[in-house]
């Protein structure tokens, strides 16, 4: 029975990480070959398989002057969009979670709830609907095909994320917390700062991770706002089709564009394995 | 430097929460707020503490206008029922947040919080993190956290309620001794608990509250022996005071077809139907008395609980040993009148063996 469960066990988490790591793999050595091994069929194995060679990585980084596609740019350009509309989703969210969690508001029959369930709606509609306000709000203030254009409709699709996290975050951080802080001599502002934000670390870390992979990923709007001045990585990686399709570079551009987002994990990883993330207060 | 309330009143919902309460609390002293659940204790404290505002009254301490005055700079202490410490501190940084909120020096910090952990008795655990302690040193904390400040109205809200049996005793007895020689004159100390038995412990002042209504003030013995209603005897006895409907006519009293002569003190009472309150622990067992027959037995602790019922009459006498007993089962008991208190149909007291007199 024991022996049997143990390699049920071993069995499943091979079987699920082989799962995982395949299409990794299979990326990886996709991106080493050239049309002729690529079309040569299934193989794994460099220098037994297949001649490896650099040519789908090096076109990332080549100018289009000289054939290749130059992704470094687009790169940049999505960390600091997805990076900056995270941070300021972050913030705003916080605040007005922190809002709704402990002060109750009123307008006529809107109450606390309608005003969380607003910020969560916005998520409801599908993109599409979406992309034409937007795109006639950027070019009304003129932000269309721009950096900081992008960085606004950002924050409209990430912050409703940020605010449903940790609106449901504060709620579990006991209303006595504060009212001790109060008590024991700060004033509201320090004591969302100096206690209930140092306690929210988890909710921060949770929502955060959440915000920069919605954003790292996000193609609709990043195609439908831009243009020519200013690209994003998906938008970049997905003009790399051409009549040929470049196996071997779009395999080099996937890895490198999920590669943040497994940094990103990582550190998750290891503050949820220290315990941090649930539990800070029972 | 009094804290004084006026005609205070709360009413977020259709009930009261406070109604019309007044007090007058005095430097130095100990005040017990003796109510059930839900009779507005915690709302009281709140509203001192400054978390609430009440929707009409007026709180005066030190002759500043204590509603005008936030929170933050009103320098009082709150310990609640759930241990509410600063998760992400450990022991020591709790001790000295609201110091450190004050600025002061960083050797006069160590100072105080090191006093106050040992007075509290958890000198040793300054680096420990708050979820590392048991329920008991969590409440230590938060205790310590709440002298260290020197506040001058300190609040201690059901302070042992979710406390197991043994840390609760343990603690209530530090907590005697740290109020009887800790607490400088000039701390108002306001304790509130549902436990009668912890009130005539800490034996200060107490407020009976219920329904948001202040039913008596006095000292813990006033109200123990001359409750001024069957309300407060209800609250202030645990397992609550028995309350018989009966009939005091000629120096007798009389219900469920039994007689027994009335005490003296239900002489100037007469000709009129009472309420009797007796307390269960006087009622006794006795071969010569009057036949009950057991409901329920409980044993609590080294007590016994019985609860009686003979026609529509019903019952809880105690019994200061273990003894078993069954359900059904017939047993005689007898009543020590004399102890027994008189309350006419207003619930207003009558007559009390502590207290000849009306009133």
């Amino acid at each position: 029975m024991n022996k049997l469960y143990i390699f049920l066990k071993y069995f499943f988490i091979v079987f699920w990480t082989i799962f995982v790591v395949a299409p990794f793999l299979w990326a990886l050595t996709t991106s080493f070959k050239d049309f002729q091994s690529v079309n040569a069929g299934v193989t794994y194995i460099p220098w037994v398989d297949f001649e490896p060679n650099l040519e789908g990585w090096k076109v990332l980084i080549k100018s289009p002057a000289k054939g290749g596609v130059d992704i470094v740019e687009p790169y940049f350009n999505s960390l600091f969009v997805t990076c900056t509309a995270s941070l300021i989703s972050i913030i705003l969210g916080t605040l007005s979670a922190y809002a709704l969690s402990r002060y109750t508001f009123k307008a006529g029959f809107v109450k606390n709830n309608d005003i969380t369930f607003f910020f969560i709606s916005q998520r409801i509609m599908p993109p599409i609907v979406l992309s034409i306000p937007f795109f006639l709000f950027l070019s009304s203030i003129d932000l269309l095909d721009s950096l900081s254009g992008l960085i606004v409709v950002y924050i409209v699709l990430l912050m409703p994320i940020a605010v449903w996290i940790m609106v449901d975050f504060f709620n579990k951080v006991p209303k006595e917390i504060d009212e001790t802080a109060l008590i024991d001599g700060c004033n509201p502002y320090q004591a969302f700062l100096k206690v209930v934000l140092p306690n929210s670390i988890p909710g921060l870390i949770v929502a955060g991770m959440f915000c920069i992979i919605f954003g790292w990923i996000d193609f609709f709007f990043a195609f439908i706002l831009t243009f020519t001045e200013v690209q994003l990585l998906p938008v970049k990686i997905v003009a790399l089709n051409s009549s040929v399709t470049p196996w071997w570079s779009l395999s080099a551009s996937a890895l490198v564009s999920v590669a943040p987002l497994i940094i990103v994990a990582f550190i998750v990883e290891r503050y949820l394995s220290k315990g941090n993330l649930s539990g800070a207060i029972k | 430097m009094d804290l004084v309330a006026k005609n205070l009143s709360y009413k977020p919902t259709d009930q009261y929460h406070l109604n019309d309460v007044s007090f007058n609390f005095k430097n130095g002293n100990l005040y017990t707020i003796l109510g059930r659940t839900l009779s507005g204790k915690t709302t009281l404290l709140k509203t001192i503490a400054g978390l609430l505002t009440p929707d009409s009254g007026e709180i005066d301490f030190d002759g500043k206008d204590f509603l005008k005055t936030p929170v933050w700079e009103r320098n009082v202490a709150m310990v609640y029922q759930q241990f509410i410490n600063y998760p992400h501190l450990n022991v020591f940084e709790n001790v000295a947040f609201p110091l450190k909120q004050r600025k002061m020096e960083t050797n006069v910090i160590n100072e105080k919080v090191t006093d106050a952990l040992k007075s509290v008795g958890l000198s040793g655990y300054e680096n420990r993190k708050i979820q590392e302690l048991s329920g008991g040193q969590q409440q230590r904390v938060s205790l310590a956290r709440s002298l260290v400040k020197n506040a001058k109205i300190l609040l201690l809200d059901e302070p042992l309620v979710n406390l197991d049996y043994k840390l609760r005793e343990q603690l209530r007895e530090e907590f005697k001794n740290l109020f009887s020689k800790g607490l400088s004159d000039e701390t108002i100390l306001i304790y509130s608990t549902t436990d009668p038995r912890e009130t005539m412990e800490l034996n200060g002042e107490v407020i009976v509250l219920d329904e948001g209504k202040v039913l008596q003030v006095g000292p813990a013995k006033e109200i123990f022996e001359n409750p001024n209603s069957l309300k407060v005897a209800e609250i202030s006895n645990d397992p609550p005071m028995n309350i018989i409907d009966a009939e005091i006519l000629e120096s007798e009293v009389s219900f469920e077809g039994i007689s027994i002569s009335a005490p003296k003190h239900f002489n100037n009472i007469n000709n009129k139907s009472f309420k009797i309150g007796l307390r269960s622990s006087d009622i006794i067992l006795n071969e010569k008395g009057y036949e009950f027959e057991v409901e329920l037995a409980e044993i609590s602790g080294s007590e016994t609980l019985l609860h009686l019922k003979k026609g529509n009459t019903k019952l809880i006498m105690s019994i200061e040993e273990v003894m078993n007993f069954k359900i059904h089962d017939k047993v005689k008991i007898n009543f020590k009148i004399e102890k027994a208190y008189a309350f006419n149909s207003n619930g207003d007291l009558a007559s009390s063996p502590f207290r000849s007199k009306n009133g």
